[in-house]
This record gives structure tokens, C-alpha cells and sequence, in this order.
């Protein structure tokens, strides 16, 4: 059994890790969000999701133009994931502005409801749109990479076996460390990300530091939403079928994600990302070897659920989060 | 328009009149179900006499022998006359069971304030409970062939499964309760997928839930030999326990039990430095609410015959949390309006738009693709509800009402005599 694990473990480590790159750019979003409001944004997942159908429908559009053929593959990736990324980014805006912020004031579960209700508004909108104009909701995306290459592992030891690696999943690491670094620097370095973490820290002071809080606030949204909008390309392009409910269980991954860095950490959540993405790669791959077939890989969401559990158990600040103290 | 209001003042005083009104629109509604074969509108019309009613100034100990009478006595009646009996009387037990299951989510999202998304779960537990071993699943782990159990264990099945639900209630809470509030929601949340994913595939090592395949042949419920299997027999069971329930969410709700969640809800901490033990109270609000789903999940094994995890999907849980947002958090009629309008929504209004629709497009009029079709909207219906009533009115249709005390019970007032205290008091207990 351990050989076969150990067969298996190059192929499983660059799946778990193209996930977890995935998982870790959704969880930007939630941690931005809760860092900043406080308020658990359910509609991210669906945020991502619309991506994935933007990304999508541009690729169509291209194909439809002609365009495919002529420009490079790369460049039309890029151009899809900036448009996905600006819709997105413009849709999160969106919603801060018509269901977030008039309930900025009222109780928690106000707030918490009325952002399940707009994660269901935009499931069924995005249902509609596709359906109407492919006739069916689950839509198979056009691969733009179509090329795989083999990795020999093989020849470093006997023990593991060769994995391979889609064009893609190396795309995927480009954007993803490309798109993280990018908002550490926004975050650290840069004046609106200093006023970003003001206003975590403290609305209102930072409110009398003559920073306009409403718009740190749509910033916040801006850039969480189209991270998670470009990550819907990212999952399109990777596993190749969508369908509006995607969004639902992966945003709870990358929630646990979030949760497991520490919420409002930024770098926690990239850490968290990648930790379960490769734990549920390999769940996924090697559940039914551990335990004789009993439990198989149907299990690997209820794996990142019970992390969840666990975390929220053992060390419910995060690995990196600082434990809060509630003030009264 | 002064006219009107002269009408609605004079109304207002007089209970005569109210109860004159009440009597002809149950009549007029009652006589056009009878009549016609199958008139949704005339129905929901009849249903609609119930709202009317509460908004009769009668005492309640009226307005509940009455509301009684027009539960087990003329609607039943009413709906008798016509071919589609079966079909109002289904439509009526559905709304039953989710009126039951809403109170009960409306312990845990209105009185204790904790928001619960997966509830659905615990009316799956309950399903199973009832659904395994009342078929032959339950030979395949426990030797003797002693199953399918007879329908007269059903009655004790209602218990079982409230308590089976309850337990799974605090075995999710203990973890989740402990940590701040916001986290309760996604981890319900996914509780709710999980669970379906386990009934799903547990089908090995041992077959408990036979997988996707669902369970079927679910032994219907009998009492001394009388077998339960159609709607109208199924809605004199749901009464009852809906009954039950309300009876019990009434008298939990100004309970010091009651009390201690709703302090809860306003201000953990505070309810905290005032002696109300945070995690114990959130705990009971998490059992006693799952229990009740579960013991409607119980009902519905028996009702459906066949259960399967595709009954219990996040949808489900979604319907739940709008009664309950819709009818007014924490308002024990607000719900029961709430849950009442949405599961006709679901299941009368959004099919007969579509019917209307389909046949508007078989004729050529107008041609609407089957995309937009209503009855596949549910997600953006209940979706808008959420936000439009969260921005707009929070407190929901009927908002729920704090009992007031007059101030002179609360200080003793020496100089009023005593006599008017104990009054007072007693008038409020009455209510």
C-alpha cells in the first residue's frame, strides 16, 4: 500500500497544488472581505463561478471572431482572464453597493442573509443566461492549452512514479504566484493598501485619518472579486466542464481555506489554500487504498469539512491568525 | 376613501361584525372549493380565512377553537368535494410539515439568533430513522430479520427521530457553538451537504442507506390496525403534531429559557455577565429546533414510502431559512404565514404559472424559453426575497412582539394597591 501511495505521490502533489493555487486565490477574497467588514461573503463562490462563465463565453466570442487561430494562446488567455477579472471585479462592487452596504449597521444575521440570498440570485442568473443561450446549463469549455508533458520523476528514485502535467497547471502556477505577489505589494507596500488596512483595523479612526472608508470598501470588493473571478478562468480552463453550482462547494473549501490561515490574514489564506487543496488531492486519490476500498473519493468533501471542524476545534484563530480578545 | 376607513374603524370595534365577515368569507371560499373541481385560487382563498382570523380581535382561547374548526372540519370538508381532494390535501400537508420544521428553525434563527443553513439535514436524519428500519434495510446490520418494523411503531418512530435529530444537533453544535457566530453558518452550511454526501454512499462496508438508490417500500404508519397511507389521512397526523408544536414553541418561547435566548441573540456577552450559561443555552435552542425537523422527517419518510438523498439538498435548507426570514424572525405567527405562503408558492403558484405559460406557448401567443420557465426559478425567487426583505423589512411580514409588562408590576409601585398588581400580573400571564 505505501509503495502505491508513494507510486502515486508526484502526479497527486502537482494535482493537490493546482488546487490549492485555486483554492488559495478564492480564499483571498473571503479574507479580504472579513477582514475588512467583518461580514462572511457568501457570494464569493459564485462570484468565482460567474468568472468562469464570463472567461467562458469570451472564449466563444473569440472562437466565434476568429481570433483563436491567429493570436498566440497565451495572449487570449490573458485578454480572458483581464475581461473576466474587470466583470467580476465590476459585479462585487455591484453587490457591496445594492446588498451589503445598507445593512452595514443592522445585525450580523441580516447581513449574512441577505449575502446567501444574492449567492442565490446570481446561481439562477447565470443559470438563465447560459441556458438560454447554449440550452443547457453545464457548459464543456474550449481548452486553449491543449498540450501535456511528462515530469520523470522516476529518475530521481525508482519509488515514484512520472507525473504528468498539463500546459494549463503550469499556467495556473504563473497567474496565481503572479496574482498573489501582486496584492502582497498592494496590501504592504502601496498607499490604498495602507488605507485598506486601516480600515481593518479600525473604521472609524480610520475614518477621521481623512480615509474615505466607502471606498476602501469597494476597493476591498474590486480586488477580492476579481481574484476570484480570474480563478474561475484558471478552473475552467483546467478541468474543462462548468455548471452555475460550482461556485457553492468550492467556496466552502475555500472558506475552510481562509479559516485554517486565519481569517483576515492575507498570507494565511494563501498558505491554507494550498494545504487543502493538496490534502484533498491526496484524500481523494488514496481514501479508498487506506481503508480496503470502504471509503472512497466520494468522501474527499466531507475530508475538507472535517478540517473545518478540527481547525474551528483545536485553533480556531488560524495557524497564523492572532487570537482576538471581543471588546465590550 | 373616507368611506373606507369609517368601514375599518367600525370593523375594528366591533367583534360582531369581524366575526360576521370571518363566517361569510369562509363560506363564500369554503362553498367555492366544494363546488368547483379544481379551483388553486378558491383554495388558497379558504387557507387565506386562517390569516383573517388572527387579525380578528378575539381572545385567543377563540380564535384557537376556531382556527380548530376550520382545520379539522372545513377544510377537510371543503376539499372533499372535488376530484382533486388528494392534491389539496397533499398541498395541505405539506404545508404542515414545513410550517413544523420552520417553527423549528425559528428557534435557532429567531429566538437564539444563531443562523442555521444545513437544517435539512436533521430532517434527513429524521427521514432515515424512520426509512431504515421500518424497511428491510435494517437486516443488512442488525441479524435476526426482524425487519421492516409494522406502521405502529411509526408513533414512537416521531420520537425517535426528534431525538435521533436532536442528538446530531448537539454533536454539530459542540464544536461550532464555541467559536464566533459567523463560522455557525458555513459550517451548517456544509453540515447539510455532508450529511446528504454520507447518505449518499453508505451504501459500504455495511449497506445502512442503500446509496443513491434511496429506500423504498417504507412501511406506511397504522393505529390499531387503521392504515395511514393517502394525504387526507396524513394531514390529520401533521395537525396534530403541528399542535403540538406550536404549543410548545408558545410556551418555550416566554419560558425563562425563552428569555435566555433571546439575550442571547441581542448581546452574547451581556447575556453572558447575567448569568446565562452561553454555550448550554445555544445548545438546547440547536437540539430542540433540529428536533423538530426531525420529527417531521419521520412524517415525511412515511408519507413519501420513498426517501433518497436528493430530498435533502441545500435547496431544501434555502426554502426553510425564507419562511422564516419572510414571515418574521423570532414571530411564531409571522412563521407560520411565512411557511404557509412559501410552500404554495412552491408548490401551487410556480406550477400553475408554468402550466399557464406552457399552454399561452403551445398556442403561439407568446413563446417563453424554457430557461425562464418559473417553475425552475426558485432559486432566484427565494434569493430576492432574502435580500429584499433584509434590506427592506427585516422583521418580516407579521414582526415578532416582545410581551410588555405594565411598569407598575415590574417596580411595585407602593401606592398602587396591591390588588391592581396581581391584576396586571394576571392579565399578562394570559396572554
Amino acid at each position: 500500500m505505501f509503495a502505491t501511495i508513494l507510486q502515486t505521490l508526484p502526479q497527486v502533489l502537482i494535482d493537490g497544488l493546482a488546487l490549492g493555487a485555486i483554492y488559495a486565490v478564492v480564499a483571498l477574497g473571503y479574507t479580504m472581505v472579513y477582514g475588512i467588514l467583518e461580514l462572511i461573503n457568501f457570494a464569493h463562490g459564485e462570484i468565482f463561478m460567474t468568472g468562469a462563465f464570463v472567461g467562458t463565453a469570451v472564449l466563444f466570442l473569440f472562437q466565434g471572431m476568429g481570433l483563436t487561430g491567429g493570436l498566440p494562446p497565451w495572449i487570449s488567455y490573458v485578454l480572458i482572464l483581464f475581461v473576466a477579472m474587470m466583470v467580476t471585479g465590476a459585479l462585487g462592487v455591484g453587490i457591496e453597493r445594492v446588498a451589503y452596504r445598507p445593512l452595514r449597521k443592522a445585525p450580523k444575521l441580516i447581513s449574512l442573509i441577505s449575502a446567501f440570498g444574492v449567492s442565490f440570485v446570481l446561481q439562477d442568473l447565470v443559470r438563465f443566461i447560459a441556458e438560454l443561450k447554449t440550452g443547457n446549463y453545464i457548459v464543456s469549455v474550449p481548452q486553449l492549452f491543449e498540450g501535456r508533458f511528462s515530469l520523470s520523476f522516476s529518475s530521481m528514485s525508482a519509488a515514484l512514479g512520472n507525473a504528468t502535467v498539463k500546459t494549463n497547471t503550469v499556467f495556473i502556477f504563473i497567474v496565481a504566484i503572479v496574482l498573489m505577489v501582486g496584492l502582497d505589494i498592494f496590501v504592504n507596500r502601496t498607499k490604498w493598501g495602507g488605507a485598506m488596512r486601516a480600515v481593518a483595523q479600525d473604521r472609524e479612526t480610520a475614518s477621521l485619518m481623512s480615509i474615505n472608508v466607502n471606498k476602501v470598501i469597494l476597493l476591498t470588493f474590486f480586488i477580492g472579486s476579481a481574484l476570484g473571478g480570474s480563478t474561475g478562468v484558471l478552473f475552467a480552463q483546467q478541468y474543462g466542464t462548468i455548471d452555475p453550482y460550482i461556485g457553492f462547494i468550492l467556496g466552502l473549501k475555500a472558506f475552510t481555506a481562509a479559516v485554517l490561515g486565519g481569517i483576515g490574514n492575507i498570507r494565511g489564506a494563501m498558505f491554507g489554500g494550498v494545504v487543502i487543496g493538496v490534502l484533498e488531492m491526496f484524500a481523494s486519490a488514496n481514501l479508498g487504498l487506506m481503508t480496503g476500498g470502504n471509503f472512497g473519493a466520494e468522501y474527499k468533501d466531507v475530508f475538507a469539512f472535517a478540517i473545518l471542524i478540527v481547525v474551528l476545534i483545536f485553533k480556531p484563530e488560524g495557524l497564523f491568525g492572532k487570537a482576538v480578545k471581543e471588546k465590550v | 376613501m373616507g368611506k373606507l376607513a369609517n368601514l375599518k374603524a367600525s370593523l375594528q370595534g366591533s367583534k360582531l361584525a369581524q366575526g360576521i365577515l370571518l363566517i361569510a368569507f369562509t363560506l363564500v371560499t369554503a362553498g367555492a372549493v366544494y363546488l368547483m373541481d379544481r379551483s388553486v385560487t378558491a383554495f388558497l382563498l379558504l387557507l387565506a380565512s386562517l390569516l383573517l382570523l388572527y387579525y380578528t380581535s378575539f381572545t385567543n382561547g377563540i380564535k384557537w377553537i376556531i382556527a380548530l374548526v376550520l382545520l379539522i372540519i372545513v377544510i377537510p370538508f371543503a376539499t372533499s368535494g372535488g376530484s382533486s381532494y388528494e392534491s389539496y390535501m397533499e398541498v395541505a400537508t405539506q404545508c404542515g410539515i414545513y410550517v413544523a420544521m420552520a417553527l423549528g428553525l425559528n428557534i435557532v434563527v429567531g429566538f437564539a439568533g444563531l443562523l442555521d443553513m444545513g437544517f435539512v439535514a436533521f430532517f434527513a436524519v429524521g427521514a432515515y430513522t424512520y426509512g431504515i428500519f421500518a424497511t428491510g434495510q435494517a437486516n443488512n446490520f442488525i441479524s435476526g430479520d426482524l425487519f421492516p418494523l409494522s406502521g405502529g411503531t411509526f408513533w414512537i418512530f416521531i420520537l425517535l427521530g426528534g431525538f435521533m435529530a436532536g442528538i446530531f444537533g448537539i454533536l454539530l453544535g459542540l464544536p461550532v457553538l464555541r467559536v464566533k457566530g459567523d463560522y455557525l453558518a458555513i459550517v451548517t452550511l456544509g453540515f447539510g451537504e455532508i450529511i446528504r454526501i454520507i447518505f449518499n454512499n453508505l451504501e459500504k462496508p455495511v449497506n445502512i442507506t442503500n446509496g443513491a438508490m434511496g429506500l423504498s417500500s417504507i412501511q406506511p404508519p397504522d393505529l390499531f390496525g387503521y392504515d395511514f397511507t393517502f394525504p387526507h389521512q396524513f394531514y390529520f397526523i401533521v395537525i396534530g403534531i403541528l399542535l403540538i408544536v406550536i404549543f410548545a414553541v408558545r410556551r418555550l418561547e416566554h419560558s425563562r429559557l425563552g428569555r435566555s435566548w433571546k439575550a442571547v441573540r441581542e448581546n452574547e456577552i451581556a447575556a453572558q455577565s447575567m448569568g446565562i450559561p452561553l454555550i448550554r443555552t445555544k445548545l438546547i435552542a440547536f437540539a430542540i429546533g433540529a428536533s423538530f425537523s426531525g420529527m417531521m422527517g419521520v412524517v415525511f419518510a412515511a408519507k413519501q414510502t420513498f426517501i433518497d438523498p436528493t430530498s435533502f439538498t441545500l435547496i431544501e435548507s434555502t426554502t426553510i431559512l425564507v419562511m422564516v426570514v419572510l414571515g418574521g424572525m423570532g414571530s411564531v405567527p409571522g412563521v407560520i404565514l411565512g411557511a404557509s405562503l412559501v410552500t404554495i408558492l412552491n408548490l401551487q403558484v410556480l406550477t400553475e404559472v408554468t402550466n399557464w405559460l406552457n399552454q399561452l406557448s403551445m398556442q403561439g401567443i407568446i413563446n417563453v424559453p424554457t430557461a425562464l420557465s418559473p417553475s425552475k426559478m426558485q432559486r432566484f425567487i427565494f434569493g430576492m426575497i432574502l435580500i429584499l426583505v433584509a434590506i427592506f423589512r427585516p422583521n418580516g411580514l407579521i414582526a415578532a412582539k416582545n410581551r410588555k409588562i405594565p411598569k407598575e408590576v415590574v417596580t411595585g409601585d407602593e401606592s398602587s394597591n396591591s390588588k391592581t398588581t396581581t391584576s396586571a400580573l394576571r392579565k399578562v400571564r394570559s396572554e
